[in-house]
């Protein structure tokens, strides 16, 4: 066994493991394929309508288009924050039936009574937000159940005391965040991205952003990091619950009136989390990112768009909006399962 | 399993709390012996207020209105034990319903063609759900959402928004009637016969090979997969159980109140709670299979005695979910 014979054969190369440092988590771009996706959806669309004799793109549709995505939007940009902390919130929906009534009985149709009536849904949907986080963060339970059994109490209480619509929002708001438009971009929206951008700027250039998936990526990593993970849990339920605040308010604004079954009826919780998932986000935490939300909900709202036009039977939409998010997870989930196995040098 | 850890020769395993160990088989985190002390107290609640409820006859119909539960919340133990969610039993259910009646039409002749068909659908959306969660790598919360989206929406399209055609007797037996005259127990509800085989079958699975290796699956699927275990079929089979389950709950369901679209309303989130308040930890791995039927059995007392209390429908939910985080959170806490 001479030093010549023995001529390094190559050690099995130890699985290359991408080094995982905050700036690859939050630089990396999930978003790119969702934006590929709703450019490839709005040009099949536009064709399906135009060969249809309709107009996908007309001004009225643009605007509906965008008011749909702007109700979704609110509350699924607060979704990206728990869900990139590795949790969810299920209780979103009854958070926004809820806010519409606190801000419409509130106003009662008077102007003078906005702010007190928009700083009451905020400080209710904080208070909600810190119940979901303690019981998560501080208690420990599964967010599933906890988030669940809050919107459980929530759906309690709006079904033993509201049959119908209840109160009436503030005309001025009505007029201004419900109607208002800048060209055919509805103030809402703008509202929406906003709120997106100062999502997108805490997560990229605040400690809390670089926190947040840090504790989504591995809790255990990022408690031994010095992060305090509870209280960057705490805080993105609470950002989340009043994300859903805000929807709630603009929804109000949109009907006129308090809704104690919008936020159900229209699938706020489930449609938010897929918004989130389709926009490139891991479910278990740690990658993501509110462009890709924006992507996301744009991309729901645009497929939403294209059937009104085509007057499409509305459960026949429900059918292909569930094949559609099962189809766009599983391409994704594919692709990063290719590109994982590339990295890792895994026999394909 | 936290004996075998400590009594590891070599000492490179983590040493964990040997209390644990120690401690007996009902009282370890995921043992059946909290939900037991629910349920007792529950029970003594409702012998307070209500002492006719532990006759015989009241308590066999108690037991038989919560079959159609129990059996979703034993579907539901698979797909959970094994690490995944199946949020579409609430609308599998709803869709075997409506379906039955129109293909039923009140004609007693298709009776047991259409319950054959209505296995094999329920089968096939357990299949379905299964493998685009493991083939596909779909997280089994969005596939099984996307499954109860394309079921509701499915089944009213179908229907063209009201439900049609009629359930046949023959058919409505099970979820309605019993059999009579049985000695010491007066009516015996079919409903509850049925409950017992299917319990009685699926304990015995949970407790065969294949049965364990979905826990482990759920423990930890990695060391199962280089165990040998092929993982996404263990998976696929739970949901597989899970559809199956939801399917003889529809047809308990069905006889037993008639056909509507609320049939399965909510049931996925109500059997998912039945699970988790029965010791079974949500991400696999860990309860057992009686503990979340007994969590079922204890949500449906808890039902009862909010009736018996005269609280508001409508605040059911509310107490739900307080039951829920109390149940939860204490399980969290003594778990420190």
């Amino acid at each position: 066994m001479t030093a010549t014979r023995s001529a390094p054969e190559r050690t099995p190369a130890v699985p290359r493991r991408p080094v995982r440092t905050l700036r690859t988590a939050v630089g990396a771009d999930p978003a790119r394929g969702v934006f590929v996706a709703l450019a490839l959806t709005l040009v099949i669309g536009w064709l399906v309508v135009a060969l249809d004799g309709g107009q996908l793109l007309n001004q009225s549709s643009v605007v509906s288009l965008l008011h749909v995505a702007t109700g979704l939007g609110l509350v699924a940009a607060g979704q990206t924050l728990v869900i990139l902390g590795g949790s969810l919130d299920l209780s979103v929906g009854y958070v926004v039936s809820l806010s519409t009534l606190v801000a419409a009985e509130t106003m009662n149709g008077s102007d003078s009574r906005i702010t007190p009536a928009v700083l009451l849904v905020l400080a209710v949907s904080v208070a909600i937000g810190l119940v979901n986080g303690v019981l998560v963060a501080t208690v420990g339970i599964n967010a599933f159940i906890a988030t669940l059994g809050v919107g459980l109490l929530l759906k309690g209480y709006l079904e033993n005391g509201y049959d119908g619509p209840a109160g009436s929002t503030a005309p001025t708001l009505v007029q201004t965040l419900g109607y208002q438009r800048v060209g055919p971009v509805p103030v809402a929206f703008l509202l929406f991205l906003g709120v997106a951008a100062a999502i997108w700027f805490a997560l990229r250039r605040t400690r809390y952003g670089h926190h947040l998936v840090a504790v989504g990526g591995d809790p255990d990593v990022a408690r031994l990091s010095g992060v305090r993970n509870d209280r960057v849990l705490i805080l993105s339920h609470v950002l989340c619950a009043l994300c859903a605040g805000l929807a709630g308010i603009y929804l109000a604004s949109r009907l006129g009136s308090g809704a104690p079954r919008v936020g159900v009826e229209s699938f706020y919780d489930l449609e938010s989390i897929a918004a989130v998932v389709l926009g490139g986000a891991a479910l278990a935490g740690g990658r993501g990112g509110v462009a890709g939300t924006v992507g996301g909900v744009l991309l729901l709202a645009t497929v939403d768009s294209v059937f009104n036009q085509l007057e499409v039977d509305a459960f026949f939409k429900q059918v292909v909006r569930g094949v559609i998010i099962i189809a766009a997870v599983a391409l994704y989930a594919r692709r990063r399962h290719r590109r994982h196995r590339e990295r890792t040098g895994a026999p394909s | 399993m936290t004996a075998e850890l400590t009594r590891d020769p070599d000492g490179t395993a983590t040493q964990r709390r040997s209390g644990a160990a120690a401690r007996g088989r009902l009282t370890r985190p995921g043992g059946v012996l909290p939900i037991v002390a629910i349920l007792a107290l529950l029970l003594v609640l409702i012998a307070i207020q209500q002492p006719d409820f532990f006759q015989p006859a009241s308590l066999l119909s108690f037991l038989g209105r919560s079959a159609p539960i129990i059996i979703l919340a034993a579907g539901q133990y698979f797909v959970i034990v094994s690490g995944e969610f199946d949020l579409s039993v609430g609308s599998l259910v709803t869709a075997q319903v409506v379906v039955a009646a129109r293909l039923i039409d009140s004609d007693p002749g298709r009776t047991w063609p259409v319950v054959l068909l209505l296995f094999g659908f329920g089968l096939l959306v357990g299949l379905a759900n299964g493998l685009i969660t493991t083939a596909l790598r779909v997280p089994s919360f969005i596939t099984t959402l996307g499954m109860y989206l394309i079921l509701v929406g499915a089944v009213y399209l179908w229907s063209d928004g009201a439900p049609r055609g009629g359930l046949s007797d023959e058919f409505r037996r099970f979820g309605r009637l019993a059999v009579e005259d049985v000695p010491l127990l007066g009516r015996l509800p079919y409903a509850l016969l049925v409950l017992l085989a299917v319990a009685g079958l699926l304990l015995l699975f949970s407790r065969s090979d294949p049965g364990r290796t979905l826990v482990a699956v759920g423990d930890n699927p990695r060391t199962a997969e280089l165990a040998g275990v092929r993982v996404g079929r263990a998976k696929t089979v739970a949901f597989v159980l899970s559809g199956l389950a939801a399917t003889v709950a529809a047809i308990l369901l069905g006889g037993y109140s008639g056909v509507s679209f609320q049939a399965g309303l909510g049931l996925e989130f109500t059997a998912i709670t039945a699970v988790v308040l029965g010791g079974v930890a949500l991400g696999g791995g860990r309860g057992a299979l009686l503990g979340a039927m007994l969590g079922a059995l204890t949500l449906e007392t808890l039902f009862t005695l909010m009736n018996f209390y005269g609280v508001s429908g409508a605040l059911k939910s509310t107490v739900q979910g307080l039951i829920i985080l109390a149940a939860v959170s204490v399980g969290a806490l003594r778990r420190r």
